[in-house]
């Protein structure tokens, strides 16, 4: 366990981290971030002993490092400094055996059985072992930066301190590190203070973080206090937004290019759209955000080109995901930028409607087969499997959508669809009631994101207006054509 | 280990040989019995134990002393061109011996050993001066401060044996002898002189041994690893200037072996100075005592300076072992 009460100090008599307290307990890892010259790695020499403290006090176990020897210190605490080049031709195990130079004492002393397990279980823990008899002149930084690491866990201290240890090394060499720690720190009670220039790395791996701005603390605490993007912003002076891990509680971080390059004016006009006996298709010139339940690229994304597939009613719904891959690699799509949905309805029963507004043109696309309609309230008695999705709706917006006015407008869209399917009275065959849509609908919204942005998507806003309206318009022209046509 | 003992085996080895060699050849052969049997051979027991093993015996202490102290001085600054003579030690020393021949200095208690201890004085009087300097500019006594200190006094102090050297007249040849370095005449005066001085510092940079290693990583690392490192800057230097002052007192200023004997011991054994400096002290030692065996016979009557031979020799074994290593390593280039 670690306490920094109120440290200053830094070169000479300039102090470069000023009043600067916290706590780790054992077996925690605290995250030191912060912008370049906030004095991060100055705070990790203050505390290391490297760097004069002005003020404040470090225990170490209670004890002020200041009565440690430095044999003594060395026992509790390792450090790993920044990379730098060196003029040796030591072998890795050699540079990782120095990491046992405070246990050993005396004229004579010798290299014990403990030694050899610590600096073992190092070269283990870092993956270094297999290169043990190499010379480290012929490591890569990466390489070199793990035996470093090595050479401090060989000091089988109680606290580890790190200086961006993940420079140099690839992801999986990152992952493998910090999982090394995390896991040392669960497992041993090893307790750790990093300083991590990545947020993103630091809010999975560390238990709390330290924001410092120009030597001072700015935010202490769980990941998910520190790291609010408004905060962030107004430290690095850069635009950023968080979102989710997708499997770990834990806020992540992305930046925002603050160039123009993006901006060029590109609207979707009709002409965009083009059916063939095969598909619909949008060819946008610029990419679309966009959200869906599409079978191929579905969820949050950007994307130029968006298909709805006809496919046989016999198609088979075990394998789609593969199918459709096969099928955009044959017609030669790209893969990672078109939506596939698809469809039993033959492509010419398609209905498709323009309607202008004050923020630019709205496109409705709608497929509508009603033949496996169903009412969703009675769904649960009912034990057959899917059928291919039937009624699929597009809404293509010339406009600028907040993450919320997209899932306002999802539902917008939905409710709309509901609507139609009622005035066009369509019924679930099997309970003779109103249906609410077929087994396997899919939705899409998507938006050029140019212009002003719409903060919200619901009924009543200038868009949501337009969506129900047009979707539930688009929608029973389709269920007429698909009723004309049989 | 095994490697370990192979090597201080293969080292001593060639050290007795080379003894051998240097009590044995010459200008009269001296047989192997007279060691333990005087009445033997009188002159040649003469010839042995007056002449020869005094001479063997100040070149092997003389090898020694710069070559272990040139591989503490390289781990220490951590620069491969460091030698015994970049702190400007061997200048100061140099100065005062120059000053003794100039002058003509005699002194009464010593008598003729006035010019190894003036030579002595002017090693310490350097050794304390370039370190008071380099800690009044730098409090921290960093290697870079430490070795621009040591340029700047070589310089100066260099530029006083060339006053010297300009003005001189008839001590000229001597001056001159003496900065190229000989082992010659000296007798065991000389040896019982400098043998302390070897026995002490290289015990100071012995208790270093495990503190260079860590150092080599550069004095923050060495921090954290526990070392208190300006303790262990002033034993080393301490002990290394010690030992430079002592050798260039009693024979001069010989070159090349204090850079090239540590060089070698790395390349052929390693790095690791527990190791590296007792190999590095006897090998020292051996390369010294052929060199001055070379420098008394290879024109007969004549004797070269042993500063001449130690480069010579030294130079070729040095390349042919460094592109050795270099190419069975496979450098990348």
């Amino acid at each position: 366990m670690i306490i920094v009460e109120h440290l200053s100090g830094g070169y000479e008599d300039v102090p470069i981290v000023k009043d600067v307290s916290f706590t780790v307990e054992k077996g925690k890892i605290l995250g030191i971030l912060g912008p370049n010259g906030s004095g991060k790695s100055t705070l990790l020499k203050v505390i290391s002993g490297l760097l004069p403290a002005t003020a404040g006090t470090v225990f170490l176990d209670g004890k002020n490092i200041k009565h440690y020897s430095p044999r003594a210190l060395a026992k509790k605490m390792a450090v790993l400094p920044q990379l730098h080049a060196n003029a040796f031709s030591n072998t890795v195990r050699e540079a990782v055996s120095l990491g046992r130079y405070p246990h050993q004492t005396g004229f004579f002393s010798n290299w014990s059985e403990q030694d050899e397990r610590a600096v073992q279980y190092a070269m283990d823990q870092t993956g270094v072992a297999r290169y043990e008899h190499t010379s480290m002149e012929f490591l890569s930084g990466g390489e070199q930066q793990r035996v470093f690491v090595a050479q401090a866990l060989a000091q089988t201290a109680e606290v580890l301190l790190l200086d961006e240890p993940t420079n140099h090394l690839d992801i999986a060499h990152q992952r493998q590190l910090l999982d090394m720690v995390r896991k040392e720190a669960i497992e041993c009670g090893l307790t750790v203070i990093m300083v991590l220039h990545d947020m993103n790395l630091a809010s999975l791996y560390c238990d709390e973080l330290l924001l410092m701005e120009s030597g001072s603390v700015r935010a202490l605490g769980v990941p998910h206090k520190v790291l609010i993007a408004s905060q962030i912003e107004d430290v690095y002076q850069a635009r950023v937004t968080t979102y989710a891990h997708p499997e770990i509680p834990k806020p992540q971080i992305t930046i925002m290019p603050s160039t123009n390059e993006y901006q060029q004016r590109a609207d979707i006009v009709k002409e965009d759209f083009r059916v063939t006996p095969d598909y619909i298709q949008l060819k946008s010139t610029i990419p679309l955000k966009t959200v869906s339940s599409a079978v191929h690229n579905p969820g949050i994304g950007w994307y130029d080109c968006l298909l709805n597939r006809s496919v046989p009613g016999d198609y088979v719904i075990s394998d789609v995901k593969q199918e459709v891959a096969d099928f955009l690699q044959r017609e030669h799509f790209s893969p990672t930028s078109t939506v596939v949905m698809l469809t039993a309805v033959p492509t010419q029963l398609f209905a498709l409607n323009e309607y202008s507004t004050e923020f630019g043109s709205v496109f409705v696309v709608v497929t509508a087969g009603v033949g496996n309609a169903v009412d969703v309230s009675r769904t649960h008695e009912r034990q057959d499997t899917p059928y291919i999705g039937t009624i699929n709706t597009w809404v293509v917006i010339n406009g600028c959508l907040s993450e919320e006015a997209f899932f306002q407008a999802l539902m917008t869209a939905n409710e709309a669809k509901t609507k139609a399917l009622q005035s066009e009275n369509i019924r679930d065959y099997l309970t003779d009631t109103i249906a609410t849509g077929t087994a396997t609908d899919s939705l899409l919204i998507a938006a050029t994101q140019k212009g002003e942005e719409m903060r919200y998507g619901g009924p009543i806003t200038a868009v949501g207006k337009i969506i129900g309206k047009g979707v539930y318009e688009t929608t029973v022209q389709a269920i007429q054509n698909y009723k004309n046509k049989a | 280990m095994s490697r370990a003992f192979l090597a201080y085996i293969t080292a001593i080895t060639l050290l007795l040989v080379s003894i051998w060699c240097g009590v044995s050849i010459g200008s009269v052969h001296i047989p192997f019995e007279v060691f333990w049997n005087r009445a033997a051979d009188e002159t040649a027991a003469n010839i042995l134990w007056k002449i020869r093993l005094p001479r063997v015996l100040l070149a092997g202490l003389v090898g020694a002393s710069l070559a272990i102290a040139g591989a503490a001085f390289q781990g220490l600054l951590k620069n491969p061109l460091a030698d015994p003579y970049t702190l400007g030690v061997s200048s100061g020393a140099s100065v005062g011996a120059v000053v003794t021949l100039f002058f003509g200095i005699s002194i009464p208690v010593v008598g003729l050993y006035a010019l190894p201890t003036l030579s002595m004085v002017g090693a310490v009087l350097t050794m304390v001066a370039v370190m008071s300097f380099a800690r009044i500019v730098d409090r921290a006594l960093k290697m870079e401060t430490l070795i621009l200190t040591g340029v700047i006094f070589s310089s100066f102090l260099g530029s006083l044996i060339s006053l010297m050297i300009a003005l001189s007249g008839e001590e000229l040849r001597q001056v001159i002898g003496w900065l190229l370095g000989s082992v010659s005449m000296r007798g065991w005066p000389y040896v019982q002189m400098i043998t302390p001085f070897v026995v002490i510092g290289s015990a100071i940079l012995w208790t270093q041994r495990r503190e260079l290693n860590v150092l080599l990583y550069g004095e923050e690392r060495a921090k954290h690893l526990g070392v208190n490192v300006k303790r262990s800057k002033y034993l080393i230097l301490v002990g290394g200037s010690m030992l430079t002052g002592a050798a260039v007192a009693v024979s001069g200023t010989i070159g090349f072996v204090g850079l090239v004997v540590p060089h070698m011991t790395r390349m052929i054994w390693g790095s690791d100075h527990r190791h590296l400096l007792p190999l590095s002290f006897i090998n020292g030692a051996t390369l010294l005592i052929i060199c001055d065996l070379v420098a008394r016979t290879i024109i007969i009557p004549r004797e070269l300076p042993i500063g001449v031979i130690t480069a010579f020799i030294g130079a070729p074994v040095f390349s042919y072992i460094f592109y050795k290593q270099r190419r069975s390593k496979g450098v990348r280039v």
